[in-house]
């Protein structure tokens, strides 16, 4: 039986859900959310995962988030503090001493080659002109390539961005954009442990290796986080990264969202083409004009809509969306804080790198390839109860770490080689910091398959679908469906699956409200 | 009639009435190029025709460059480098009368590739044969074969406008790439919305993604993906493959696109038919006149100095070496800006392939192909899945040779007879992949030979009396291609075919139209747009630019 009629219907409350519902209930819609977990947050969300610890489960840092989202939802009036910004990040080395790195040039520290500083700052400067291009085309709706208005303008407006760089950033930008980012660092710096760092940023999240051409987008696509318009810094919510979803929750409702937890949407309605609204775990049923999922791309089309009401050639493309994760999380509650050789106390507030050159983090991709987990892999690892008390008991700690390269399906089958990949890990790990194995009191991995289970997320996919040059922009997640609407009337998608991508950024949210009130308009 | 005599000349070898062998000591030509590469002679004979005086210099005793035939053991002839001919563009085939002066491309049937499992697959040029063989495989993938052969046709049919083109620059507000430019958009535009953003993507997708989108069988995979890697220092998980699995793809035999086939007398056929065509238009070919430096006043080029001293004078010289020898070795770094000789030094130009000919006393047996299938007149690889190219290729990246490598095999005097003696065979492997230096340092004679055994052992897996067969094998390495024929780093394409290095980038932003900083200086080889193989579209392009910048007409061609 049909209660309410909503105007719009948001399934997934993750943050991408909860900024567009927002925008949506500002515009003066009428919103309910439904979020099938008992909190909202979805990938972006803080968790106990032993007594007394807390920890941000997927991602652990924010770098991307849009700050002019965070101005006009107000979220610091709705509870958002900072624990930390402008974290360094810090290349751990066994052979030398540490180097590192932060938004602010000067607070860079470390022991620098002669010269290395300089070409570095010119590298990073360049490239963020670049990044501030693509940071541009990110807060907009993709056009299409077909002869109307507004996309021709859209276009011309893209392509004379890029033109007005100059003519040699130009011509370095069209040159570098498909290129790897092995080269490019190998043409520009000298530094191992500073290019394993850079090479490892670039790769984060995606299926490649550095030597991998399209790259260096994937890592322009992280530097988007220092053009002129975001944040800058790498930081930190007081309470993990589920507090953001806490402040844009509260914000939400006080636009006027409904937000209901624990309710999982069964499947998306539709009549004729069109959006009718959604069915519900216990079989309600709700109406509305517009359902806009968080979900990824495939199980928005192909699960809660189903393949039938689409188009074969269409199905098909969603299909082919690769969707299978390559990282894993691994947390550990500590009780007593391990050392880092090398890292001094401020450093080991930031993010702690193991990627010592760039050969380490290709012999690493090549694993996944193949249905294996790295033996030696990469790992980002944060400790964030040094600045944030309340995730853990005093005087304990956590250490939350991304690891790479781990399969969505080890090809030997995860359930006995579970707990010798996080031993691998831990023995990594330990090679840097070789006192921590025993201050560990209880350990968590979550795999790419646990991550899909949890989240639901389609393959544990970081960004809902593979990241790349040629699954961007109007590619992403499939040519035909980049402006958020789907090919059924009323249907929409607002996740990382969609534009700009992953990274706790919020723009596909607020893209996808700007479409979907577009369409609402006469 | 000139040109029969010296279609009897078989090989590279010119007849010596017609090189002309006394100089007096200056000597002054219309244009001078530099390097007898096949690209080099299409140049030439395009200048030749337009009647301009010119000479051809070329370092070795012979002439093709990497597109020779070679007597290296006494009654066989060997394709050394280039063996195969598809690419070399019909146009250029034409309007130079190639067959007219001796060349004659044999087709052939198709491929065949061995398994590990004992079994084979065959493939061939006919559509519909090969569909019913890839359905021995998956039903699903024959299916899809239509598709996936219509997607690929599509792309040919449009990239190959683009091939005798020259790129227009994208950041220029010329008139003329502003209009190249626009008509570039035009052919883009119509190909309507959905084929727009396929066409895009598929120049930065990777040729597994592809051929996932189509085919579930690993074999079929295993043996498209082959041509994606060929050349390349890429493995087929890497974005950008498919648009290199295109560049081999969008060659064409008799009018059959996407077809092989085997030059009559070896691949140096093709460069003795140019070399007769232009002489024939007048021009000149010198053997042994290595150039050492290319003479610069006032920023304009005005001739070329030889190794022994001797100096030839022109207001036009274009290089067929690549970009890295051409601009770091023959000429003086003082006469280039300094930041085009740092984009040139950074041009990637490693090479991945390595190349055995062997002289075979008898056709050797591959019990695995049944006894008449015509695909094993063609191509016979020895692969099952993209994952075994993709670990060949993990190894070139550690700095070794692939242990277990990829394999181009080609027994051409089966069709060619008059590559070997009655009953005996020339064959001729390319090797996927090699790296240009070892982890252990530059290669030795030790690691050529080492490499050259994996190879004989990989095939002899697959062919009981293979090596008791070899009477003669000659091994060649990146080291080899280098010295022996000039390709920096053993880069059988003068530089990797990746998106940063194709159209207006190739070989730099900003000179991809064949000149350089250096006025009366133009490039003419694969370093060039649209890039290598045996095509000779860059020959043909830089002939063009040359002849507009003459203030001759384009119509030229």
């Amino acid at each position: 039986m049909k209660s309410v009629r909503y105007d719009a219907i948001v399934v997934g409350g993750g943050h991408n859900g909860l900024v567009c519902a927002n925008y949506l209930a500002r515009a003066r819609q009428r919103v309910l959310l439904l979020e099938a977990a008992d909190q909202v947050g979805g990938a972006a969300a803080t968790e106990s995962f032993a007594p007394g610890f807390r920890v941000s489960s997927c991602a652990h840092l924010v770098y991307l988030f849009d700050p002019s989202i965070s101005a006009e939802l107000k979220l610091a009036d709705h509870g958002l503090v900072w624990s930390a910004v402008d974290l360094p990040s810090v290349a751990l080395s066994q052979e030398r001493a540490v180097l590192s790195i932060s938004s602010d040039p000067t607070l860079s520290a470390g022991e620098w080659m002669s010269g290395e500083h300089k070409r570095f700052d010119a590298l990073m400067a360049r490239m963020t002109r670049f990044a501030s291009v693509l940071q541009n085309l990110y807060t907009r709706v993709p056009p299409r390539l077909r002869n109307r208005r507004g996309d021709i303008v859209a276009l011309v407006q893209a392509a004379w961005r890029i033109r007005r760089l100059g003519r040699d950033d130009m011509r370095e930008l069209l040159r570098i954009a498909g290129m790897n980012i092995a080269d490019l660092l190998d043409d520009e710096l000298n530094d191992d442990r500073l290019k394993g760092m850079l090479a490892f940023d670039a790769v984060l999240g995606t299926r490649l290796g550095p030597r991998a051409p399209n790259t260096v987008f994937t890592w322009l696509h992280r530097l988007v986080s220092r053009a002129p318009a975001a944040h800058g810094g790498i930081m930190h919510p007081l309470g993990g990264v589920g507090a953001l979803c806490d402040a844009l929750s509260r914000s939400a409702q006080a636009a006027g969202v409904e937000i209901r937890t624990g309710a999982r949407v069964e499947s998306i309605m539709c009549d004729a083409d069109r959006v009718t609204g959604v069915r519900v775990a216990d079989g309600e049923e709700i109406g509305a004009r517009q359902v806009i999922s968080n979900a990824d791309p495939q199980q928005t089309l192909l699960s809660l809509l189903g393949a039938r009401e689409l188009d074969t050639e269409f199905v098909r493309r969603v299909r082919d969306v690769p969707m299978a994760g390559t990282a894993a999380k691994l947390h550990l509650a500590i009780d007593d804080l391990p050392t880092f050789v090398g890292v001094d106390p401020e450093q080991a507030r930031g993010r702690l790198v193991i990627a010592p050159n760039i050969d380490y983090v290709e012999r690493a991709s090549n694993a996944i390839k193949y249905g294996e987990y790295a033996p030696q892999p990469v790992i980002e690892i944060t400790i964030p109860s040094l600045h944030d008390s309340t995730l853990a008991p005093p005087g304990k700690h956590v250490l939350s770490a991304i690891v790479q390269y781990a399969p969505y399906t080890l090809r030997a089958g995860w359930g006995a080689h579970r707990d010798e990949f996080a031993d691998c890990v831990i023995a990594v790990l330990a090679e840097y910091a070789p006192d921590l194995p025993d201050k560990i009191v209880e350990r968590q991995l979550l795999l790419p398959v646990d991550i899909e289970q949890r989240y639901g997320m389609t393959g544990g996919h970081w960004h809902h679908g593979e990241l790349g040059l040629e699954r961007f922009w109007m590619w992403r997640p499939t040519p035909g469906a980049a402006q958020y609407q789907m090919p059924v009337e009323g249907l929409f998608l607002c996740g990382a699956g969609c534009h700009p991508g992953g990274g706790v950024m919020g723009l596909a949210g607020r893209n996808a409200a700007r479409a979907v009130l577009a369409t609402a308009r006469p | 009639m000139p040109a029969r005599g010296l279609i009897r000349a078989r090989v590279a070898e010119i007849s010596p009435p017609l090189i002309r062998q006394q100089f007096p000591l200056m000597l002054s030509y219309d244009a001078i190029i530099i390097g007898a590469g096949h690209n080099g002679l299409v140049t030439a004979c395009y200048l030749a025709r337009a009647g301009l005086r010119v000479v051809v210099l070329e370092g070795n005793p012979y002439i093709g460059g990497a597109t020779v035939s070679r007597e290296l053991y006494p009654g066989f002839t060997y394709s050394n480098c280039s063996y195969v001919c598809s690419l070399f563009r019909p146009e250029i085939f034409r309007t130079l009368d190639l067959p007219r002066y001796g060349l004659q491309v044999i087709p052939y049937e198709g491929s065949v590739t061995m398994t590990r499992d004992g079994g084979y697959f065959a493939s061939f040029v006919d559509h519909d044969a090969n569909r019913r063989e890839i359905s021995r495989f998956s039903k699903r993938d024959a299916e899809n074969y239509d598709r996936f052969s219509h997607e690929m046709s599509r792309q040919c049919r449009f990239i190959k406008k683009f091939l005798l083109t020259t790129p227009p620059d994208p950041t220029s507000f010329k008139w003329r790439d502003l209009k190249d430019l626009a008509s570039l958009g035009a052919a883009f535009y119509d190909l309507g919305e959905t084929q727009m953003y396929d066409t895009i993507r598929f120049y930065t997708m990777s040729c597994a993604d592809l051929l996932d989108q189509y085919f579930e069988s690993d074999v079929i995979k295993g043996v498209i993906a082959g041509s994606s890697i060929i050349g390349t220092a890429l493995g087929p998980y890497s974005p950008g493959t498919a648009y290199v699995m295109l560049h081999h793809y969008m060659g064409e035999v008799d009018g059959t696109i996407g077809a092989w086939g085997y030059a009559r007398g070896g691949m140096g056929s093709i460069a003795t038919a140019l070399a007769n065509a232009l002489q024939a238009h007048g021009g000149e070919v010198r053997v042994n006149a290595e150039v050492n430096d290319v003479i610069v006043k006032d920023g304009r080029v005005c001739g070329v100095a030889l190794k022994d001293g001797e100096e030839l004078h022109a207001a036009t010289v274009a290089s067929n070496l690549d970009v890295k020898r051409t601009f770091l070795n023959i000429m003086d770094e003082r006469d280039l800006p300094a930041e085009f000789v740092r984009r040139v030094q950074r041009f990637k130009i490693r090479g991945s392939s390595g190349k055995l000919n062997i002289a075979l006393d008898g056709m050797p047996s591959f019990p695995q192909i049944p006894e008449n299938c015509p695909a094993r007149r063609g191509d016979m690889h020895i692969t099952d899945s993209m994952e075994r190219i993709e670990r060949a290729y993990d190894d070139w990246k550690s700095g070794t040779w692939s242990k277990d490598p990829y394999v181009d095999m080609l027994i051409p005097s089966q069709i060619d007879p008059t590559l070997a003696p009655p009953g005996q065979h020339m064959m001729s492997v390319f090797v996927q992949y090699a790296p240009p230096r070892l982890a252990s340092g530059d290669w030795t004679d030790a690691d050529r030979d080492a490499f050259g055994s994996t190879v004989v052992d990989a095939i002899g897996a697959y062919s009981p009396d293979f090596k008791d067969r070899i009477r003669h094998m000659e091994v060649r390495t990146p080291r080899e291609l280098e010295a022996e024929i000039g390709l920096t780093e053993g880069n059988i394409f003068q530089g990797e075919l990746t998106l940063d290095q194709l159209m207006f980038n190739r070989p730099v932003p900003g000179y991809a139209q064949y000149r350089s900083p250096v006025e009366g200086m133009y490039l003419c080889g694969s370093s060039t747009h649209p890039g290598g193989g045996v095509m000779g579209a860059p020959g043909a392009n830089a002939a063009r630019e040359i002849l507009r910048d003459l203030g001759r007409k384009d119509g030229q061609l």
